[in-house]
């Protein structure tokens, strides 16, 4: 099953490559990691993706707790949260499909955000596999070049109910 | 006259020191003792700050050999072991005792030296990314970049290598830090928000763990390093006599209950007794304390190991429960502690007849070999230390054959009476830990016995042994090759005999002398029990070169890949 777990942790040099170093040594599965700061000065928030059973998940997080520079690590998937990724793609866009394009961007809320000769640069927030589905309708213009930024999460404010129900 | 003092010292600005200074004042606040350690370019304001300290230094003649005596010094007294080595190959140098420290848990605090802040990144002179390299195999690890953080980060680091599970920590100075200068004041206590280690147990688990032992009928505990670590050894006794129940000590657990009580069962698995790996198969109550069902203890088939018990998990390291074995009863905290809290309200469990039957067990499939009067057998050897110090020595092995004979022939009575490599099984180990577990007991025996392959991986230490005249006896079981190799090659692979022919190695007898240590060879169990004599008898360092017959194995074995019930029995225990 897939796992979004939210780690806090000391925003020291090299606690990225802490981080990394223990779950490829551990033989850990890993979709996507990112970090950014978080709410409190001093510490970042990692957001890692990952794919496990219960007790993997459950070795996951008691063996990143055994890191000095971990605060705090929380599974999301126990709990209702809002995932988010964002992605920018360059897509070829010779002048007679701009539109088209564009028309394609729209439903995903999504915004061309640079325009060249013969490439268009879309760029669009959401969960992995609303981006996705999106890709999947670019891909016949040719995807020129593409960045992701791998998911970030937090949980949701109103969570008791959603954690008993999920 | 105070007062005036007073005015001049408060007049002044405080007074300032260098990096190194402040290093060592803070080891010395730590109550250290000794470093073991190697010069070199980046520590040189360190070893001149050390020239002027009180601070006792063991010069080692390889890092590794350094690193090594820290770990002896670490498991012969609890206390972190420090190790100080330069940049680059220095560093480089300590990654197998790091490694092998963090597989046993074993507090040292490791100091390197870098090159000045400035160089780093570039590929500089003697430069290593030792923080890097050691990431995977330190509990946790330093770079300073600011002079004014060496009190901090050094009272950090011995908390951290001894509380909790203990650990290699690295402490990585670069030269500049070494150089710069600061005011000293060594912190009082320490708080780090992300390591908070949990001692206590939890009350519910204890009462589950009573209900269960009420329960059980064929219980056993199995106890490992942790009960060496956390000095739980009366805890263990009592709360084993109080419920009946018997005792199975891993390698690293070895000491930990006394060899000669009648509960214990011998050591499990690989190299087990029949009775602790009967008593692992057929157990409805495994208890492990301080044990992390390591694969030379379940052979890595869970399928197969105490598949009708219940399981009791007793591990001061939340990760450690369920790692390999899921536990009924999952118990975090120290394990002193958790067995100090559950020995009031035990009760003893129904296991007269268990106990009957592991005691019959015992009783008809010890650890047995074909003695010979014309030979030296190597068990007969490691009886015979056993005998004539009447156990009362410490004791490390290197790895190998030897090492398994120790663990099998010479019933420890007390914990950190073994020294060995049980995690990484680092060859080399042995016998430089030895001359950190004498430096620990001045007063003790302490007998290094390793193989003439181990022997040869770090047998320059003896002039370490020479000049500091440290009396420790290294008792060589040379077979004349890799023995627990061949063993291997013997029993897997059709005694194709490949790469295991020591011949060519150097006369150990007269290697020694030539590093000024006394030295003895026997052949016979005449030769050998003289040399042995004259060796305990003599002041100082010592080496007996015992020549034993190459082609013994080691058994009971059980090979990889299979069950603790297909134990390989040995000649005579058919
Ligand atoms: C550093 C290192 N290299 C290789 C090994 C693999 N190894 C395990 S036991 C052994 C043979 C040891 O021979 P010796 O030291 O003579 O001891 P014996 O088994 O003969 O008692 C070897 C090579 C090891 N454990 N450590």
């Amino acid at each position: 099953m897939r796992h979004v777990i939210s780690v806090l942790v000391n925003d020291q040099p090299r606690v990225l490559a802490r981080v990394a170093n223990l779950l490829g040594r551990r033989n850990f599965n890993i979709e996507s990691i990112s970090v950014g700061e978080s709410e409190e000065e001093g510490l970042s928030r990692m957001v890692i993706v990952t794919q496990g059973d219960e007790r993997t998940m459950e070795q996951i997080q008691k063996q990143l707790h055994k890191l000095v520079d971990v605060i705090k690590v929380q599974d999301l998937s126990e709990y209702a949260s809002v995932e988010r990724e964002l992605l920018l793609v360059k897509v070829g866009a010779a002048p007679a499909t701009r539109m088209e394009i564009k028309g394609i961007v729209e439903p995903f809320r999504a915004a061309v955000v640079d325009v060249g000769p013969n490439s268009m640069m879309v760029q669009a927030t959401g969960e992995r596999a609303k981006l996705d589905a999106l890709l999947e309708l670019l891909r016949p213009y040719g995807i020129k070049e593409m960045a992701r930024t791998g998911v970030t999460a937090l949980p949701r404010s109103v969570n008791k109910a959603a954690a008993t129900t999920s | 006259m105070a007062t005036v003092e007073q005015g001049v010292d408060q007049g002044k600005e405080a007074k300032e020191y260098t990096g190194s200074e402040i290093l060592l004042r803070c080891l010395i606040e730590e109550g250290v003792e000794v470093a073991f350690g190697y010069p070199g370019g980046a520590v040189l304001p360190i070893y001149d700050s050390l020239y002027s300290s009180r601070l006792k230094h063991l010069l080692a003649r390889h890092e590794q050999g350094a690193i090594h005596a820290a770990d002896g010094y670490a498991r012969a007294t609890g206390k972190a072991g420090v190790v100080i080595a330069t940049s680059g190959p220095g560093a480089t140098n300590l990654v197998t005792g790091i490694a092998n420290a963090q597989m046993d848990s074993i507090p040292l605090v490791c100091i390197t030296g870098n090159v000045a802040q400035h160089l780093i990144g570039t590929d500089a002179f003697q430069e290593a990314d030792i923080t890097g390299i050691t990431m995977p195999i330190t509990k946790h690890s330093y770079l300073v970049t600011d002079v004014r953080d060496l009190p901090r980060v050094i009272k950090e680091a011995f908390h951290i290598a001894t509380t909790g599970r203990p650990g290699p920590v690295l402490i990585d100075i670069p030269k500049d830090v070494s150089n710069a200068k600061a005011t000293y004041s060594y912190p009082d206590s320490v708080s780090i928000r992300g390591y908070q280690p949990h001692a206590d147990p939890h009350p519910l688990q204890v009462q589950r763990l009573h209900q269960a032992i009420a329960e059980a009928s064929q219980p056993v505990i199995l106890a490992g390093g942790g009960v060496v670590t956390s000095g739980a050894e009366e805890e263990l006794i009592a709360f084993a006599e109080k419920a009946g129940i018997p005792v199975t000590t891993t390698l690293m657990g070895l000491g930990g209950f006394p060899g000669q009580h009648p509960l214990w069962l011998g050591m499990p698995g690989m190299h087990g007794t029949y009775a602790a790996n009967h008593a692992l198969l057929e157990t409805d109550l495994l208890i492990g304390v301080g044990a992390r069902f390591d694969d030379r203890v379940t052979m890595g088939r869970l399928d197969k190991f105490a598949t009708g018990a219940k399981i009791v998990h007793i591990d001061i390291d939340p990760a450690e429960i369920g790692k390999n074995l899921d536990a009924y009863i999952p118990l975090v905290g120290d394990v002193k502690k958790v067995l100090a809290t559950a020995i009031p309200g035990l009760r003893r469990s129904s296991s007269e007849a268990w106990i009957k039957q592991l005691e019959k067990w015992k009783q008809e499939k010890p650890y047995s070999f074909k003695d010979a009067e014309d030979t030296l057998k190597p068990q007969w050897v490691i009886r015979h230390l056993h005998e004539t110090t009447k156990g009362k020595a410490v004791v490390t092995t290197d790895v190998g054959q030897h090492q398994m004979w120790v663990a099998q022939y010479f019933p420890f009575a007390r914990p950190r009476s073994f020294i060995t490599s049980g995690g990484l099984g680092t060859m080399g180990f042995g016998f430089p830990a030895a001359l950190g577990a004498q430096v620990a007991c001045p007063d003790e025996v302490v007998i290094s016995v390793t193989g003439d392959g181990g022997f040869q991986m770090t047998n320059q230490e003896l002039a370490v042994a020479a000049m500091a005249n440290i009396p420790v006896k290294v008792a060589i079981i040379n077979n004349h090759c890799l023995g627990m190799v061949r063993q291997w090659q013997e029993v897997f692979y059709q005694e194709r005999y490949s790469e295991v022919d020591l011949s060519g190695s150097p006369d150990f007898v007269r290697l020694s002398e030539a590093y000024g240590v006394k030295a003895w060879r026997a052949k016979t169990k005449q030769e050998a029990s003289d040399a042995w004599r004259e060796a305990l008898d003599h002041p100082g360092p010592a080496v007996i070169d015992f020549w034993v017959t190459p082609e013994e194995n080691v058994y009971p074995m059980v090979a990889p890949g299979t069950g603790l019930d297909e134990m390989i029995m040995g000649d005579e225990a058919e």
